[in-house]
C-alpha cells in the first residue's frame, strides 16, 4: 500500500468517480486553477475541463442548490465548500431543500449529491472558519454524514458518497489534509454507516470520529504504558450510525467515554451516551464519560483554542474518570 | 466635494498608518509562522489603503461602519486603537476582542466599528440595523457596509440593497473591487463589468471610482453621505484597487508574477504624496515627519501587543452571555 495525503486521497476518489461517470461534475469556489484552498481539486481542471469542473462565484446558497438541481435531473455533483462555516449561508438549501426533497416527494425525487467541507478548529481560524457543527446535519433526515480520519477512509468514504443516491455530507478536519497514510491501491470502498475499530482492547470503549479518533489512538498509547487497554471504535458515518458496532464492542469492555469536536451540550456524544445507556445499562460498569468542545465560539487566541477543544490530556483523564480512578490514583 | 487640505493631511497619515500597520502585522505574522505559532488568517489591506481613508474621511464619530474580513484599514481609518489590534492580532487579552476575535473579527462600538466578519457578505444585512435606526430616531447618522467585488454574488448583497432602497435608508454600500474573489478574477465572478450598475436594479445610485486615489472616493462618498443624511436613501459606490498580496497569508498566489509587478505602479501612497506636494498642501519635509510618527506609533503599538498576557485558558466558556 502506498502512502499518500488525506487531501491526494480525496483528490484520488474525486478523479476515478469522474473518469468512471462522466455524469460526476464538481463545483465550489476556486475549484480550479487553484485546485481548492486545501488542494484537494487539483487537477480536475486539467484533466476534465471547465464542462465539468464549475468554479463558481462566492454564493453558496446558489451553487449548492444548483448542485440540488443537478442533482434532481441525474447528475452527480459534488460541492465543494471551502469551509463548513460557510455552508451555513446554504442552510436552506441543505436542509430545507436537498435534504427534504427525496421524502416529501413521496420517493420520486433522487439526490445523488455529494457535499464537501471542512470542519475542525486548527492554527487560531477563529469562530466563523473554525467549527465541528456535525450533530446540526446528523440532525437532519434525510442528509448522511460521514467524517473520515485516515487518507484510506478518506478515499473510501468520498468514493462511497459520490455513488450513493442520497445526498451525503463529507465532514474533512482541516488538520488532515496533509497526514499521510496507507491507501490500498486499486478500487476502494468504504461503506456508508459502518463503524471500525482502530484499535482493540478489553478495558474500555473510546468512541470518537474524525480528529477525536487520531487523538483517542494517542490517548490509548498513552494508557497503555500505564496498563489500561482501550478500544477505540472510529465511527466513520454518523448518519446512519452504527449502532451496532458502538454496542457490540461496549459490550464487550463495560465502559465508554464518548469524544466529539463538537460542542459537547446536546451533541453526537449525548446521542451515543444515551444509545449505550439504553442498550448496556445493567451491564455498565461506569456511567459513559463525554468529552466536547465548550459551550462557546471557537476563540482566536492560542492557549483558549487549545482550552475549548478535547486535547489527548482530556480523553486520557476521562478514560480514567470511567476506570473510577482519583487523580491521586494517577 | 472635496476633502479640505487638513483633511488631506490626515489622510495621507491614516494610509500610512495602515500601510506601517499591515506590513508590520504580515512579518509577525511570518516570524510567528516560522516558529510554528499561527495566528489564523490575516487578509492585508496594503494596497486598498485609499479605499478605507477616502471613504472613513467623510465619517463623523457617530457614524457606523461594517467591515469584511480584511479590515484592519477601516478599523484604523475609523479611529480604532492600533495598539488594541497589535494586541488582538496576537491573540492577547488586551486586544480590542480580547484576544477572542483575532484578525477578522475586530470590534470597537465606541468607535462606530461594528465589526470584521469572516463570513463573505456576513456585515452587509447587520448595516440595516443601524440605517434603519438613525431613520426611526430621526439623527442624521449614516452608515457605511464595506464589502468586496465577490460578496455582490451574494444573496444578502441584493437583498440588503433592495431593502435600503426601500425603505430610504441612510446606508453606503462601499463595495472594494480589489479584482480577486479569494483567487477567482472578477471576470469570472459576476456578470457585469462593474459592480455599481447592480444598484441600478434597486433603484438607488451607483458609481464606479478610483479606488487606488483616496480624493476620488472621498468624493463619491461623501456626496453618498449628504444623500444619506438628507433622507434620500442608500447610495452603492464601487471603488475599483489592488489587493498586493495574496488572498491571506501562506495560501498560494493565483497571480501571474507580471501583474503582481505591475501593483507598484497603482500605488495609492506615492502618488497622493506626489498629489500632495505638487498643490503645496504638504512639504517633503512635513511626509518625513509623518513618516517618522506612524513609525513610532507602531512600533509602540506592537511592543504593546507582544507584551501583554494572553487570556486565561480557563475563562474560554466565560462571556458567551450577557448575565
Amino acid at each position: 500500500m502506498g502512502q499518500i495525503t488525506y487531501a491526494a486521497a480525496l483528490n484520488r476518489a474525486l478523479a476515478e468517480a469522474m473518469r468512471e461517470d462522466p455524469k460526476v461534475v464538481v463545483l465550489g469556489e476556486d475549484i480550479g486553477a487553484l485546485g481548492g484552498i486545501f488542494t484537494v481539486t487539483q487537477g480536475l481542471l486539467e484533466e476534465f475541463g471547465p464542462a465539468r469542473v464549475f468554479e463558481t462565484p462566492l454564493s453558496e446558497a446558489c451553487y449548492v442548490g444548483c448542485g440540488t438541481g443537478l442533482a434532481l435531473c441525474g447528475w452527480r455533483p459534488v460541492v465543494e465548500l471551502m469551509f463548513t462555516d460557510f455552508l451555513m449561508v446554504a442552510m436552506d438549501q441543505v436542509c430545507n431543500q436537498a435534504a427534504k426533497l427525496r421524502y416529501m416527494t413521496g420517493g420520486q425525487a433522487k439526490l445523488p449529491m455529494t457535499l464537501r467541507a471542512p470542519i475542525g478548529a486548527r492554527n487560531s481560524a477563529a469562530a466563523q472558519h473554525s467549527q465541528s457543527p456535525q450533530a446540526w446535519f446528523a440532525h437532519t433526515p434525510g442528509l448522511r454524514v460521514v467524517m473520515p480520519a485516515t487518507p484510506a477512509d478518506a478515499l473510501g468514504l468520498l468514493a462511497s458518497a459520490i455513488e450513493c443516491d442520497d445526498p451525503v455530507l463529507v465532514l474533512e478536519h482541516k488538520s488532515h489534509y496533509g497526514d499521510k497514510g496507507p491507501v490500498p491501491e486499486g478500487r476502494h470502498r468504504v461503506p456508508l454507516g459502518k463503524a471500525e475499530v482502530k484499535r482493540s482492547g478489553k478495558d474500555v470503549t473510546i468512541v470518537g470520529c474524525s480528529r477525536m479518533t487520531l487523538l483517542a489512538l494517542e490517548a490509548a498509547e498513552q494508557l497503555a504504558a500505564e496498563g489500561i487497554e482501550a478500544e477505540v471504535v472510529d465511527l466513520r458515518s454518523l448518519n446512519p450510525l452504527d449502532r451496532e458496532a458502538i454496542v457490540g464492542s461496549v459490550s464487550r469492555t463495560r465502559r465508554a467515554v464518548v469524544v466529539d469536536e463538537g460542542v459537547l451540550d446536546f451533541g453526537i456524544t449525548a446521542e451515543i451516551a444515551a444509545l449505550v445507556h439504553g442498550e448496556l445499562f445493567d451491564e455498565l460498569l461506569a456511567p459513559v464519560v463525554r468529552v466536547g468542545a465548550v459551550h462557546a465560539p471557537i476563540p482566536f487566541s492560542p492557549p483558549l483554542e487549545r482550552a475549548a477543544v478535547p486535547q489527548v490530556a482530556d480523553i486520557v483523564a476521562a478514560v480514567r474518570r470511567c476506570l473510577g480512578k482519583k487523580p491521586a490514583d494517577i | 466635494m472635496k476633502p479640505t487640505e487638513q483633511q488631506m493631511k490626515e489622510m495621507l497619515r491614516t494610509m500610512l498608518t495602515i500601510r506601517g500597520f499591515e506590513q508590520t502585522a504580515c512579518a509577525l505574522y511570518m516570524d510567528n509562522w516560522e516558529s510554528g505559532n499561527f495566528l489564523g488568517a490575516l487578509h492585508s489591506y496594503e494596497g486598498q489603503e485609499a479605499v478605507a481613508t477616502g471613504a472613513c474621511a467623510c465619517l463623523r464619530d457617530d457614524d457606523y461602519v461594517f467591515s469584511t474580513h480584511r479590515g484592519h484599514g477601516h478599523f484604523i481609518a475609523k479611529g480604532g486603537d492600533v495598539k488594541a489590534m497589535f494586541a488582538e492580532l496576537l491573540g492577547k487579552e488586551a486586544g480590542c476582542s480580547r484576544g477572542r476575535g483575532g484578525s477578522m473579527h475586530m470590534f470597537d462600538p465606541e468607535k462606530g466599528l461594528m465589526g470584521g466578519n469572516g463570513i463573505v457578505g456576513g456585515g452587509i444585512p447587520l448595516a440595516l440595523g443601524p440605517a434603519f435606526a438613525a431613520n426611526y430616531r430621526g439623527t442624521d447618522q449614516v452608515t457605511v457596509s464595506f464589502f468586496g467585488e465577490g460578496a455582490s454574488s451574494q444573496g444578502v448583497f441584493h437583498e440588503s440593497l433592495n431593502l435600503a432602497a426601500l425603505w430610504d435608508l441612510p446606508l453606503i454600500f462601499v463595495c472594494e473591487n480589489n479584482r480577486y474573489a479569494v483567487g477567482t478574477p472578477v471576470s469570472q465572478g459576476i456578470s457585469v463589468p462593474n459592480v455599481s450598475v447592480r444598484a441600478a436594479g434597486y433603484g438607488c445610485p451607483g458609481v464606479t471610482v478610483d479606488g487606488d486615489d483616496p480624493v476620488a472616493v472621498y468624493e463619491a462618498v461623501s456626496e453618498a453621505v449628504a444623500h444619506a443624511r438628507a433622507g434620500n436613501g442608500p447610495s452603492l459606490v464601487e471603488a475599483v484597487t489592488h489587493r498586493y498580496s495574496t488572498h491571506c497569508m501562506v495560501m498560494q498566489e493565483g497571480r501571474e508574477q507580471s501583474e503582481l509587478d505591475e501593483m507598484n505602479e497603482h500605488d495609492p501612497i506615492p502618488r497622493f504624496e506626489q498629489y500632495l506636494q505638487e498643490n503645496g498642501i504638504i512639504s517633503a519635509d512635513e511626509v518625513q515627519a509623518l513618516k517618522g510618527e506612524v513609525s513610532q506609533l507602531i512600533e509602540e503599538a506592537v511592543a504593546f501587543g507582544e507584551d501583554a498576557p494572553f487570556p486565561d485558558p480557563a475563562t474560554v466558556a466565560d462571556g458567551l452571555w450577557v448575565s
